[in-house]
Order: structure tokens, then sequence, then C-alpha cells
């Protein structure tokens, strides 16, 4: 029956090619611009550690004078290097991490390749484990190295590919500041988006090419990038210079493997500022957070206002691009009025003349979204080509490409059954009489 | 043209009819504030610096090795870049507009209050009003006896001496007017901490932030006096004459790189280019409105053309009786455009108050604007056009229809 009904729809499709080209057209346009701008939603509202990041949650405590340096009642958004020292030590959670990010030069061993700058995270040992980063040769390096200043780097592939052909390359030296550094092991690709852990850094697609212990860059006054925010009489710091105790400027992370360890970690960061408070440090009275990766994100509205709002529009065009198919769909239907009188006479029931109008329908949303596929992808070819740190993520995966298949034959459907039950209310005797 | 037959025709096509209202009225509710939208950002795009835009040039140097004293450094620099043919004047500056990475601080007029006025950036530097072009409108430029160095200022910050700090300030005319309007700010005592108290001695006409996200406060800008080493972030600023950039660019580059092969230079470009980086989002949106617009009215005409053939069809012989009975051709094709005119008002008028409600949600999420007037005309004007221009091939085709069709059955 429904190879009966597809071969109908076939013939009664080509029989006016110029309004099935114009159904088809509208669902490829309305698709193609849905789809593209709900991929770049998609990449950019992504999970950046699927399957891990439910455990891994972002501490905020409150170390501001009175006078305070924003009026908000949310906690900075970073730490100072006391309370993260504080917190790293005191290892309540699972897993914890203190960071912040910098550019170094590196200075190439072979001299055919000029020094050059890269972008480097400077965090404590628990990162890599934390956030599962794949190694492709060696390992982290551990905690006692953190306290040791070791001279130790964590390289990305793309480094090692650069410096050494990609070869194993641990136990080799690099050069980065002046200081000659252990390569003790070299990620494999590893770039999570968002860009969580540092939104400071960039958002999006900011991957950072070498790793090495916080102490040592302390120690050897690496240079710093991101924010440094201060309160009283505090100074942010020029690039060689610490930022003042009463500055917020690192990046803390931890790993809580159970809602009640969430829970004993809040009270713990409650007990620390009252402790601080008692100490004479903090001057407010408690005021912590202790948000979710995927919550942090939220908090900082991290996917662009422009995303969204593109993806509304295209949602509108996508409905104008509806309401005219079921137009054209309706009066296509309308049209053969006296074909399906002809087919209820010979005893079609309305419920067999409504799936055959469906299928017919059903065609032009799986032809449109062939057509609406194409769109997107040359519609996400040009979204690459601009400038946005978010540009070159822009792909099209198969949950997409299905997404797309599934909008366009849902779409279709929807706007057929309207036409298609009016269609079918044709009385049979009345159209006979006529012909 | 008699409008009553024409509706007492739609109301037997109902639905048609009322499928072509709602679409006019959903495209005219896009359009009106897609067109909104292009306007608020081509108005963002066109935010004004205060500073030369077209005779700037800017340099970032990175040393691979921190050697020797950064402030000597810087000086050796300037020299150098002053002998460069064709450099007017070099300035050396801690950030630079639509730069995106700012410095900024916090602005409090009494230093015992309890919260912030307001946050306003912070531009360090020597020379920097002469070469980027801002103009002064009252008081005096910053002087050389008026710098101290950050190493100096920031030891000095955390001892509490406040001998080592510096003592004014330049600031922009917006910020003045925001901080005390109506009134004369030269003289008057801006606190960035309740120790760090500056006089104002001169008022900029316009310098916008690097980071300038939000027009109101894009003008919240200070220039104080602090001498900076050498660093990474720092930025050369040259300012030479429009024709001369490129040329000038690359004699620049030459003569920092001569003075030392190790250094990397990680930014050099135009302000032009500085500004185009900025509002790169902004363009990308522009032009994602304008096709969504065209796609837009490229499709509602396309269903315009479709449903009218329909009806045109559909309606032959009708048309044939009417000829028949003497319609002139001309009658014919004035009755589809009415037609066409009639729908395209109701759903014009519709999406009005649509157009409306889309802008009051995107005034609740994207902090936009109320949508001015204006657009709601001129959205009008150009659907009913549109649809006068879709309308008109099936029109003529039945207006080509013979008076026999009348006689001819089916």
């Amino acid at each position: 029956m429904f190879q009966y009904y597809l071969d109908l729809a076939w013939r009664s499709l080509k029989r006016n090619k110029a309004l099935t080209a114009l159904m088809v057209l509208a669902i490829a346009l309305g698709i193609g611009a849905s789809i593209t701008t709900l991929t770049v939603l998609h990449v950019l509202s992504g999970d950046p550690l699927p399957g891990r990041s439910g455990e891994i949650y972002y501490p905020q405590i409150d170390p501001q004078d009175l006078r305070g340096m924003s009026p908000s009642k949310e906690p900075p958004s970073q730490l100072t290097l006391i309370d993260g020292m504080n917190l790293l030590r005191a290892a309540r959670a699972d897993r914890q991490a203190l960071m912040k990010g910098g550019e170094v030069p590196i200075q190439p061993e072979q001299s055919a390749l000029d020094p050059f700058y890269v972008d480097a995270r400077y965090t404590t040992a628990d990162f890599f484990a934390m956030f599962g980063t794949p190694f492709r040769f060696g390992h982290a390096w551990s905690a006692a190295d953190d306290e040791a200043k070791a001279r130790q780097v964590v390289i990305s592939r793309d480094l090692d590919e650069k410096l050494f052909g990609g070869a194993n390359s641990v136990g080799r030296t690099l050069r980065i500041s002046g200081t000659a550094f252990q390569i003790v092991g070299v990620l494999d690709h590893w770039q999570p988006n968002p860009h969580f852990y540092d939104l400071n850094t960039g958002s999006y697609a900011a991957g950072e090419q070498v790793f090495l212990p916080l102490q040592t860059m302390i120690d050897l006054h690496l240079s710093r990038d991101g924010s440094n925010d201060c309160w009283g009489n505090g100074g942010g710091g020029t690039d060689t210079l610490l930022p003042a105790d009463t500055c917020v400027w690192l990046q803390f992370w931890v790993q809580l493997d159970s809602p009640a360890k969430v829970e004993a970690y809040r009270q713990f960061l409650v007990h620390y500022s009252q402790e601080q408070k008692a100490l004479g440090r903090f001057q407010r009275p408690p005021n912590v957070r202790l948000r979710s990766l995927m919550q942090w994100l939220d908090y900082n509205g991290v996917v662009p206002d422009d995303v969204r709002l593109q993806t509304w529009l295209a949602f509108g065009f996508l409905a104008v691009c509806l309401v005219n198919t079921v137009g054209l769909m309706l009066a296509k239907f309308m049209r053969r009025a006296g074909e399906l009188g002809v087919r209820r006479a010979l005893g079609a029931s309305r419920r067999s003349l409504l799936a055959q109008l469906l299928v017919e329908a059903g065609v032009v949303g799986l032809v449109g979204g062939v057509g609406g596929a194409v769109l997107a992808l040359g519609g996400l070819w040009l979204v690459r080509q601009r400038s946005s740190d978010y540009a070159s993520l822009a792909h099209l995966d198969p949950s997409m490409l299905l997404t797309t298949f599934v909008l366009a034959l849902g779409a279709t459907l929807l706007a057929g059954l309207l036409p298609a039950w009016r269609a079918c209310q044709v009385a049979p005797a009345l159209q006979l009489k006529s012909h | 043209m008699d409008i009553l037959p024409i509706l007492s025709t739609l109301r037997r096509h109902k639905l048609t009819a009322g499928l072509l209202v709602m679409q006019i009225a959903l495209t005219c509710a896009i359009v009106c504030n897609a067109v909104f939208l292009i306007g608020q950002r081509l108005q963002r795009m066109d935010m004004p610096s205060g500073v030369a835009e077209h005779e700037l040039l800017q340099i970032q140097v990175a040393d691979v090795v921190k050697s020797g004293n950064p402030y000597a450094r810087v000086q050796e620099d300037l020299a150098l870049l002053r002998q460069v043919p064709g450099v007017q004047s070099v300035a050396f500056s801690n950030q630079v507009p639509f730069g995106g990475s700012s410095s900024n601080g916090n602005v409090l007029l009494d230093p015992n209050q309890p919260q912030r006025t307001l946050n306003a950036t912070t531009y360090f530097g020597q020379n920097l009003v002469p070469t980027m072009g801002v103009q002064l409108v009252a008081g005096r430029d910053l002087q050389d006896d008026d710098f101290v160095d950050v190493d100096t200022a920031l030891k000095g910050l955390k001892t509490g001496d406040t001998k080592s700090l510096p003592h004014v300030t330049l600031i922009t005319r917006g910020l003045a007017e925001r901080l005390w309007p109506g009134q004369n700010p030269l003289g008057r005592l801006i606190y960035l901490t309740p120790t760090v108290g500056l006089r104002v001695v001169g008022v900029m006409a316009s310098l916008v932030r690097p980071n300038a996200y939000d027009a109101d406060t894009a003008q919240y800008t200070m220039v104080i006096p602090l001498r900076m080493g050498a660093d990474r972030g720092m930025s050369y600023v040259i300012r030479t004459r429009p024709q001369d950039r490129s040329g000038v660019l690359a004699a620049a580059l030459a003569a920092l790189r001569k003075a030392d092969p190790q250094r990397i230079v990680t930014t050099q470009r135009s302000f032009d280019e500085v500004r185009r980086h900025f509002f790169r989002d902004d363009r990308a949106m522009a032009g994602i409105l304008v096709g969504v617009i065209a796609a837009l009215l490229v499709v509602t005409a396309l269903g315009i053309v479709g449903l009218a053939s329909f009806w045109v069809a559909q309606r032959r012989r009708t048309i044939g009786v009417r000829r028949a009975l003497g319609a002139t051709r001309s009658d014919v094709l004035h009755y589809f455009q009415t037609e066409n005119f009639l729908l395209a008002t109701i759903g014009i008028g519709l999406g009005m108050v649509l157009a409306y409600g889309i802008n009051l949600f995107l005034m609740q999420h994207y902090e936009l604007p109320r949508l001015p007037a204006i657009y709601f005309p001129v959205g009008a004007v150009a659907l009913w056009l549109i649809g006068q221009v879709a309308v008109l091939g099936p029109a003529l085709r039945a207006a080509a229809v013979p008076p026999v069709v009348a006689t001819r059955a089916g």
C-alpha cells in the first residue's frame, strides 16, 4: 500500500513541477537556515567534558572587604593566591586544581625555527586526571613536583609535532622563556569547547600548548593572561609582579564524586570563610557558591547572545516557509478534488486518502530535507569563514544531520496535515456529478 | 474597483487567504525587527573612538628572555621609532581603543563611600594624547613631571606611601558629565582607591574604551600618568599620514628587528584593522540579517505567485464568464491586484502587532531598545510592493483568459 502511495505521490509531484519545486525550495531554505544556526548553538552550548562534567565543580568564596569591588551579591569569580593555596592544600575534594593562563615564548633548539609564543596553562598536578586529558606519551607531573617548583612541562600534540615531528619527546628539554624544562608528557588531541576552566582567556577554541606547574610560574615570574580584580588598596601587578593579596586572579576546580561530597564541600567552604573571618582576613559573612561545570557555563552566559538571536530568527524564517508550504499544498491538494472524489467513489476510505496525501507531503519533506542539508553545509561553511573565535567549530555532526531530516519530515507532515484533511472532505458523489 | 465582490469571493477561500495573510504578517514582523537590528549594528559599528584612526598604527613586541631595564628599553625603542621616516609621533600605551583587552579602575567620588560610583577604563603611557590625536577641550595635557613608574606606584600602594603615586588625570567629557553633570570638572578629585586621589587637569572630547561593548559606558575613560616598562601586552602607537601607513609599518618593524633580532612581533596592524576586528561579529550579524530579509521576501513572493496561480487556474471559468459579460482585460487584472492589496493590507496590519510583540520579547531578553515607529511604514510599503510584483504574472495570465472559456465545460 505504502509503495502504491509513494508511486501516486511521485506522479502527482511530477504533474505540477513548478508548485512542487516551490514547496521543496521553501522547505529546503527554512530547514537549511534553522539547521545552520542550530548547529552553531549546539556546538557552542555543548558539554566540554562529556561523561565527566557532572562531577566537576567550581567553588567560589568571598574574600572582599566591606567596601568591596562590586555591588553584586555574587562572590568574585576567581580566587586570591592565599585562598587558592589554602583550598588546594586542604585537599577536601576527590581532586582539585588551581590554575592561571598565560603566554610563554618557546625557543626551539632547531635553528630553522624562530622563537614563538604559545598559550600556556599554569596549574597543579590533578588538572590532568580531573579533566581526563588523554596522553599520547608520558604522564602528568606529581603533587610533589608542584611543591618542588619543578621545571617540568606537559606539551600538546601540536607542539610536539611542530618541534619534534610527532616523535616521543618525553625526557627531552624545552626552553621556555630562557629556562630549560623537562618534557614529562605529551597530550593527545584535547581542546574542550567551551574553554570552560578559564573563560577569561577566550570562551572557545583556546587551546594551550604547554602546561607547567603553577608554583614554577610564580618562581620564574612567567607572564600571565586573563583578569585580575582587586579591591581596597590592591594593585593588579604588572606582568612580572604578582597581584596583591587583595586581588582575585586564579581559577580553582574540584572533582566531587557524590552528592554527599558536594554538600560536605559546600559546608567546608562556609567553614573556611568563617575561619578566615575570625582570623580577620575576610570581612563579609560567608558567601559561597559551588556550581557544577554546566551551571558555571550557564552563569557566565558563555553562548553569545547573537547566536541565540540567530536561532530565533532562523526558526521565524522556518515558520514563514512552513506557512508558505501549507498554502501551496492546500492549493495542490484542492486542485485534485476530482481525482480524490473518484477514488472515494470507488471505495477508498478517508483514512487511506489522508495516508496517500501525507505520503506525498512526506516525499516533499524528504527532498526538502536533502536540499536543507546541502544548504546547511553551505551555511556552516559561510560561518566558518567568519573570524569569530568560535567560527572554526561550526561543523555538521551525525546527530545534527539526523535532526535535519527529522525536522524536515516532521515539519512537512505537520504542514501537510491541514491541506490533506481538507482535501479528504470532498463528497464523492458531488465530484462525480460535476464531471 | 469594487471591493465587495472580492471580499465575498475571498470568503469562499478562507483557508488559503488566511494562510497568505499569516505569511505576510510573519514576514512583515520579522523584516521590521531585522531591519531594526541591522540599524542597531551599523550604529554600533560607527561608534566614535576619539582618535585619528586613519593615521595610526599599532605594534606589540615581546622579548623571549626578559633582560635589562624595561623602562630604558621603552625609551630606546621610542627613540628608534621616531627616527623612522614618515613617523610623526610615537606613544607607548597599555591599551588601545577597540583593542579588546583593557585595564579598568573603580571610580569613587568620596574615598569613604561604600560602593563604587562606576567602573572606568584607565589608559597609561606617555605622549598618548598628541600621538593618538585625542582632542583636549579643557585644561592641559599630562606633563613629564606628572609621570610615575608603574613599579614605584605599586610599591607605594602596598606601603601606603602616597607620594609615589600619580596625582592627576585626564578624563573624557562623557565621564565628566556622568560624574558631575553640568559642572566644571577641572580641579575635582576622583578616587581609584581610598588612598589614590587623582585631580582632573584636562578634559578630552572623546576616547573610547578598548572593550566598548556598551554604548552608554563606552566613554568612561581616564588617562593616568603612569610610565610602563617594555612588556608583552603594551603597544607602540605610531602616528603617520594615511597614505604612508604600510611603508611606515614595514620600516618601523625593520628598525625594531634590527635593534634586537631575538624579539617577537605579536601584533602589527593599522587602527582601521583594529576597528574591523573589534566589530567583526556585528558586521557578520548585519550580513546574516540582510540575507534573512532577502530570503524571507523571496519565499513570500514565491508563495504569493504559487497561490495566485492556483486561484487563477481555479477561476478560469468564472473569469471567462466575466469577460463574456463585458469585463475588459484591465478589469480582470485590477481584480487580482486589488485582491492581493487587500490581503497584504490585512497581513501588514497583523504583522505590525506581531512586530511589536517580537520587539517586546527582544527588549526583555537582549536588552534592545524599543522599535521606532518609522520601521512600520517602511515594512508595509516593502510588502505591498512585493505583493504587487508577485501577483502581476498570474494576474496577467488571468487577464489573457479569452471570453470563449465561458462556453466550455470544466
